[in-house]
């Protein structure tokens, strides 16, 4: 979703809080991949509009509440 | 007399349907018990992902309750035994059977405290969320307490206490398994060890 | 005073912060005009002392601080001689100060300064040292600085062995009544990521130094929920000297982007190591020069400090000391820290070492941060040994983790180390993986603490 200042919304992770879980990664395959020990590495440019939705529900799995969406 | 029979059959009925609701109803919160611990405990299964499983508990936790709503209406309204619209919620307010029922408000007061946290949670903050989602360990037992207290009479047919049990079983073995796998160090339920035998805070526990 | 005791940890480190005897010896007849602006040192005292400055020597030999009735103008026009001065932070950051001034003012709100001397890199005394020698300069620029953004409280964070100089030194100006502000000295927590900005506030706040996983900046809200201007000591020091000399006198020395004096910590194999006070844009031999040079034929740089860059010996020491001239090397100022390799030594075992100290001092707070540094200096303590490392491995995990994967820089930092010294020892890594090695002295060159499990 575009703002008026042409800028994306993006995904943000809180990795204090974000444990490893991966909940995150396997709803959003296309914008979230898990390192090597199980934490989410997003990938940049910014969050597409037509994921705006999944983006949301990751946003909601997440067990610790660590992901959340910027705009 | 055709009023009378009908009368008595509904009164039949609604005893039935409100037992039969419950036991449903324990099977099923014995399950939402299950899957909530399957949600943070153990590998992830290729073809269960996690969130599959955190939804799963999520929806049945839902169906569960509808069938309570069943559950309590039928007793209600059953004319056989007298319990008051409050008794549901507040714990011993009725004559019948004070303390199963009363466990059994005492479970939905703490039931629906969950639900409500867990539906406003991204409000709450994970902190509180999570302090009240911990009281389902007491409305579990609660609940089964009351089933088995409830119809004292259904204790003679064997099915029914086989499931009862075997409720229990299945709760019981999802909290050990909880608890087993937290006294391990990596408990995370982080990634795969890539092979780094490097020395050090390997286990350092996560916040 | 015992310099040797100024370590982080606990650990007699190679430096021993004793300065070199100048030739100027410190006129004690009276005030003295402005220091000529070309002259150095501006911020250390002139010759050797081991005695902090008091507040009438430091009055003498600098000035006092010049008046301001709190008027709205006198900060505008201060921030803007700030900015026009081409101040950055001397943290390691290098942001410009005047931004982070005008940020903090901006808020509307009551303020706080804090003035960082933790100093959480284990190698670099300069904060210490400033602190030590010349603890009125630092205090100045912190009223200066509460002036400028309103606040009427500054905390100055000191590293322990220092603190109780900065104590005496708030004593001595609260008897002399020298400043409207409330001035309070907090010793700095020990561990290498307490010195972080977050990490800071957090330690006065709640007594934990560690990062804090904000959503607002610190210039909205930090310290207790106001707006907080974090800053280096040597920043403050800096801005005092701006403040009473101006833009114009700053910008003699340096250079044209990256103006000023700065304090650098020379260490490891040079003839006198210690902290001493130089132009930015001075030929990095010439630098190292001011330490007596080389003790012995050196291999490689470690210039920045723990988060800095390796670079090659040779390739860098022509090219000036700020960012931009070491950029041609991938190096970056820093902290002002330059740590000698000799060619004696093995930079893979240095480099091993000094990871394997970061992945312990992480706060614990991200997994990537404590399982990747973790196994980062996993590989490269077999790579340093010699014991079949996988460099694919390796660079899989670096490549995870790329920037931003924690609350803080810290693992920013340590893989853009790790990364260089990948480079600069590439031909050494390729013999151990022959089963040679090039050192031939003792591991602990570059001075690590002893690493204890926290």
């Amino acid at each position: 979703m575009k703002g008026r200042t042409g800028h994306r919304a993006r995904l943000a992770v809180d990795m204090i809080a974000c444990d490893g879980r991966g909940l995150c990664a396997e709803v959003l395959p296309e914008l979230i991949t898990l390192d090597d020990w199980g934490f989410p590495i997003i990938a940049r440019g910014g969050l597409p509009p037509e994921l705006q939705g999944q983006a949301g529900e990751a946003v909601r799995l997440c067990p610790k509440l660590a992901l959340r969406i910027e705009r | 007399m055709t009023a009378t029979a009908l009368a008595a059959t509904g009164s039949q009925s609604l005893w039935l349907v409100s037992r039969g609701s419950g036991l449903i109803l324990l099977v099923i919160f014995s399950a939402v018990m299950v899957l909530g611990v399957a949600t943070r405990t153990g590998s992830k299964s290729a073809s269960w992902p996690r969130f599959a499983v955190a939804e799963l508990h999520r929806t049945v936790s839902l169906f569960a309750v509808a069938v309570l709503v069943l559950h309590v209406i039928t007793a209600i309204l059953d004319p056989y035994v007298s319990i008051g619209w409050i008794a549901t919620v507040l714990p011993f307010a009725s004559h019948y059977e004070t303390l199963a029922i009363g466990l059994g408000a005492l479970a939905i007061d703490l039931a629906g405290a969950v639900l409500i946290t867990s539906l406003i949670r991204n409000r709450l903050g994970l902190r509180t969320w999570r302090t009240v989602h911990y009281l389902a360990y007491l409305a579990w037992p609660f609940a089964f307490i009351h089933a088995i207290r409830a119809a004292p009479y259904d204790s003679h047919i064997w099915w029914i206490t086989s499931i009862e049990w075997g409720c229990l079983a299945a709760v019981a073995t999802a909290i050990i398994t909880r608890l087993l796998s937290r006294a391990r160090p990596d408990a995370t339920g982080a990634g795969p060890d890539a092979g780094a035998p490097g020395r050090g805070p390997r286990a350092r526990a996560m916040r | 005073m015992d310099w040797g005791a100024i370590d982080s940890g606990g650990q007699r480190s190679a430096a021993g912060w004793q300065r070199r005897e100048s030739r100027h010896r410190q006129d004690p007849a009276g005030p003295r005009p402005a220091r000529p602006p070309g002259q150095l040192p501006r911020l250390l005292p002139d010759g050797f002392t081991d005695e902090p400055t008091h507040l009438g020597e430091h009055l003498a030999r600098h000035g006092p601080l010049p008046a301001w009735g709190g008027a709205l103008r006198w900060r505008e026009e201060l921030i803007a001689e700030v900015e026009l001065a081409g101040l950055a932070g001397r943290g390691g950051a290098g942001f410009p100060t005047a931004k982070k001034l005008a940020a903090v003012a901006s808020s509307g709100r009551r303020a706080v300064v804090v003035a960082n001397g933790t100093e959480g890199e284990p190698i670099s005394a300069k904060d210490k040292v400033l602190l030590a020698q010349a603890p009125h300069l630092v205090l100045d620029g912190a009223v200066v600085a509460a002036a400028l953004v309103g606040a009427n409280e500054a905390i100055i964070v000191a590293h322990s062995a220092v603190s109780d100089i900065v104590k005496a030194a708030v004593v001595e100006r609260r008897r002399a009544r020298a400043d409207r502000i409330r001035l309070r000295v907090v010793p700095a927590a020990d561990q290498f990521v307490a010195g972080e900005s977050s990490a800071v506030v957090h330690w006065i706040e709640r007594g934990i130094p560690k990062p804090m996983a904000t959503r607002q900046r610190l210039s909205v809200s930090g310290l207790n929920g106001r707006p907080t201007l974090v800053q280096n000591v040597e920043t403050l020091a800096h801005l005092a000297l701006i403040a009473r000399h101006g833009a114009d006198w700053f910008r003699a020395v340096g250079t044209a982007r990256e103006p000023g004096s700065m304090l650098v910590t020379l260490a490891g194999a040079v003839r006198w190591p210690g902290v001493y006070e130089i132009a930015i844009g001075t030929p990095v031999r010439e630098v190292l020069g001011r330490a007596g040079g080389p003790s012995v034929p050196l291999s490689a740089l470690l210039i920045g400090g723990y988060f800095g860059s390796w670079v090659d010996a040779e390739a860098a020491a022509a090219l000036p000391f700020s960012t931009e001239g070491l950029a041609p090397v991938g190096g970056n100022v820093g902290a002002g820290l330059v740590a000698a390799l000799p060619a004696s030594a093995c930079g893979l075992v240095e480099t091993a070492r000094v990871t394997r100290y970061l992945a312990g001092e992480s706060a614990g707070q991200c997994g990537p941060c404590v399982f990747g540094l973790d196994a980062v200096a996993g590989q490269l303590e077999r790579l340093a040994d010699g014991r079949g490392a996988s460099l694919g491995l390796l660079h899989r995990w670096i490549g995870q983790l790329r920037s931003g994967r924690g609350a803080c820089k810290h693992p920013d930092g340590t893989i853009g180390m790790v990364r260089s010294a990948l480079e600069v020892f590439s031909a050494e890594i390729d013999l151990h993986a022959e089963g040679w090695c090039t050192g031939t002295t003792e591991a602990g060159v570059i001075p690590v603490p002893a690493w204890s499990q926290s």
